[in-house]
């Protein structure tokens, strides 16, 4: 029944909206007609807005190998064969490799170091460059210190645009590196737009598979945090070097998973 | 192999065989340029359609695109193939056979009755010459009807998967969404989970639970949980409630490999499932998801276009004689489809290929983040989804698949497709929306704010 009086209210609301404690799926968002009333439509608008924004946000090189170098560390700035973001979004291949430049330049630093590291990083936008401005070098900040304690001999740290997974494989294989750990950004979702991934692979080659690597996926403020995830890699890094290996059989000790995320 | 060539002005094209022929043919899609089979440019795309259009049907009965030796779907493809069903059309070139579809003649008994005489490489084929339009036209003369607990695919209908997934497969939080769902009229197809963990016990966890829902509401639908067929096996085993077996397939025996399911294994399930007896008015008790680029994702694809083996899945498919099959079309990426415009052509070549060879098509209307994708382009292939009689989409609270980490349709999305082309929910499950007071009598959401009297209970339970 319609009072005259009350002005009419477009938007139903549901009332069972205390579900969404138990969920973080969009619940309740109430209707106008069977449709989606404004604010969950623009709400939605926005997650996806900026997922795309960082799926399409250049890597800043030059402002992260500053902040690396600050801090110290060694860097080498790379592109993979992949030219631009259309074609690296279209061809998974080309993001797995170097670009022969970068091959060459990369290839003159390994000739001119002292020994083969033994642990190599590289960080790579992946699919979102946003998750290695927000989060690579706080990571490394809270990882390194921890690996150098221990005695690990780290080599110089690679960054590398329109980088897929895989492309850690052929830098490590180039340095001589025993181990190499590429930090990459994951595929966003709607409520994850930030988040990085760490790939370890021992004995990194040209055509290592999947079943080969760990992977520790969310690192991001609202997900597992540096410091948690450090603790993480740096236990699978010593047992890697301990026991010579990665991937299934030191995945199913550790409790990590490979995502389906980023490859 | 047969060397096939066309001159266009002073151009000549030639075509190495027929998977060569059918890639070149195919509408443009990153997944064919990433496997290098793709038309080098527009006109060599054309000159292969025109040079298909004048292939007899029957040259796919005689010439495989994986050989028959090595590949047991080519194998089922042509051991089961019905000649006497093909035969309304066996004289015909593809380009003849569209005709044909687009005729009078090939009303919904004719196309069913020549199902079984379609290969899928016939379909995909003919489909590589059609527009749009034509992908709707033929896709809605098509009539495919399920039954297990309620009726899917009747005319003028369209159904909905709840989906109502949690990246911990925590039960209530899962609970919350199912209750969701229901009051927005979404659940007919199936209310399936796609779970987190493979763990056999949580998969039984799940699967009492819906159990629990659908006989204490007394809904007139089926449950699923989309872990790996051999998980829903064991489930079985130890007694779990099992109405329908999920299983993603593909289009070669080596894509299957890669899912770790073998024709054998799924003859294995579906006689599992119908031991068990649970369907009330039919007995399919398969689902099935397929989706383009997944062999060559697979590295199993023998130089065959993506699409055409997508068709080769529905042959696997139809062999099981499933209650539900969807096209997941967007969720594999932009390497295999890019943007909007190549996810809806495709969408809609699944479901009238799908539809063709006789299978309860519906379809994943989706895309991930990274594609060039938004909810504008959904809304235009769920719309004309709508059009080509689909028989069922997902539903998912507001899009938003946060344990898949991709966007569908949701439940509203439904009401809109429902409410512009008057397609109504299956026939049993929109008896039981009247009858609980959710839909009102024109099938418009009646819930304000006093809900159903059972689900105030449950609401009271769970809070």
């Amino acid at each position: 029944m319609t009072n005259p009086l009350v002005p009419h209210q477009p938007v139903v609301a549901n009332h069972w909206e205390t579900l969404r404690r138990f969920t973080a799926a969009r619940i309740a968002l109430g209707r106008a007609g069977g449709s989606l009333p404004t604010a969950p439509h623009l709400a939605f608008q926005l997650a996806h807005a900026q997922a795309r924004d960082a799926v399409q946000l250049p890597l800043d090189q030059a402002g992260v190998a500053s902040d690396l170098q600050t801090r110290g560390y060694q860097t080498v700035r790379l592109h993979s064969a992949a030219p631009d973001r259309a074609t690296y979004l279209q061809r998974p291949d080309l993001g797995r490799r170097l670009a022969e430049p970068s091959r060459e330049t990369l290839a003159a630093l390994a000739a001119h170091a002292a020994a083969p590291p033994e642990l190599a990083f590289v960080i790579g936008d992946g699919l979102s460059a946003r998750a290695i401005h927000e989060n690579a070098v706080a990571f490394l900040d809270q990882i390194a210190p921890r690996l150098l304690a221990a005695g690990w001999h780290l080599g110089p740290v690679s960054l590398v645009a329109q980088a897929r997974v895989a492309i850690g494989d052929e830098i490590g294989q180039v340095l001589g590196a025993a181990i190499v750990v590429i930090l990459i950004g994951e595929r966003p979702g709607l409520s994850s737009p930030d988040s990085l991934g760490a790939y370890l692979t021992y004995g990194p080659r040209i055509g290592v598979t999947d079943a080969q690597r760990n992977c520790i996926s969310n690192i991001r403020a609202a997900g597992l945090s540096h410091e948690a995830a450090a603790h993480k890699l740096a236990y699978l890094l010593d047992e890697a070097r301990r026991r010579k290996l990665s991937g299934v059989l030191l995945k199913d000790e550790a409790g990590t998973r490979l995502p389906l995320s980023a490859d | 192999m047969p060397v096939y060539r066309h001159t266009i002005g002073t151009t000549s094209y030639r075509f190495n065989g027929l998977c060569d022929l059918l890639a070149k043919a195919s509408p443009a899609r990153s997944g064919d340029q990433l496997a290098g089979i793709a038309a080098l440019d527009a006109a060599e795309r054309v000159a292969a359609q025109m040079v298909l259009a004048d292939l007899p049907l029957t040259t796919f009965l005689n010439e495989t695109v994986v050989p028959y030796a090595s590949d047991d779907v080519t194998r089922l493809i042509i051991d089961t193939h019905q000649p006497a069903a093909l035969a309304p059309v066996a004289h015909l070139t593809v380009g003849d056979f569209r005709n044909w579809l687009l005729g009078d003649t090939a009303d919904a008994a004719a196309l069913a009755a020549l199902a079984p005489g379609l290969t899928p490489e016939m379909a995909a084929a003919v489909s590589k010459l059609m527009r749009i339009q034509d992908l709707i036209l033929v896709g809605h003369k098509c009539r495919v009807v399920t039954a297990f607990r309620n009726t899917i695919g009747l005319a003028g209908r369209m159904a909905t998967r709840l989906q109502p997934n949690h990246p911990t497969d925590d039960p209530t939080g899962v609970a919350a969404s199912i209750l969701d769902g229901l009051l927005y009229g979404s659940g007919d197809a199936v209310i399936g989970i796609n779970p987190a963990s493979d763990s056999t016990a949580a998969v039984i966890t799940l699967l009492r639970m819906l159990d629990d829902i659908i006989q204490s509401y007394r809904i007139p639908t089926q449950s699923c949980v989309l872990a790996h067929v051999t998980t829903q096996l064991e489930a079985i085993n130890q007694g779990a409630p099992v109405d329908l077996v999920f299983q993603s397939i593909a289009g070669t025996q080596a894509a299957n490999a890669g899912f770790g399911v073998t024709l054998d294994l799924l003859r294995e399930a579906r006689d599992a499932a119908l031991s068990l007896k649970r369907g009330t008015l039919g007995d399919n008790v398969m689902y099935f998801e397929t989706g383009q680029g997944s062999a060559l994702s697979a590295n199993a694809h023998y130089g065959v276009d993506q699409q055409t083996l997508e068709a080769r899945a529905y042959a696997v498919a139809r062999h099981f004689k499933p209650l539900l099959v969807n096209t997941v079309v967007g969720f594999i990426g932009p390497e295999y489809l890019y943007n909007g415009k190549q996810i809806i052509r495709a969408g809609l070549e699944d479901h009238c290929c799908g539809k063709l060879l006789g299978l309860p098509m519906g379809c994943d209307v989706c895309y991930t983040n990274h594609a060039e994708a938004d909810q504008d382009d959904m809304d235009v292939l769920l719309t004309l989804l709508g059009a080509a009689g689909c028989n069922y989409i997902m539903g998912i609270p507001g899009s938003d698949d946060i344990m898949l980490n991709y966007q569908t349709t949701s439940f509203h999305d439904a009401l809109y497709v429902r409410q512009v082309l008057g397609l109504r929910p299956a026939p049993e499950f929109e008896a039981w929306l009247h009858h609980l007071g959710i839909f009102d009598g024109n099938n418009r959401v009646a819930v304000t704010s006093a809900l159903p009297e059972p689900f105030v209970r449950t609401l009271a339970q769970l809070t």
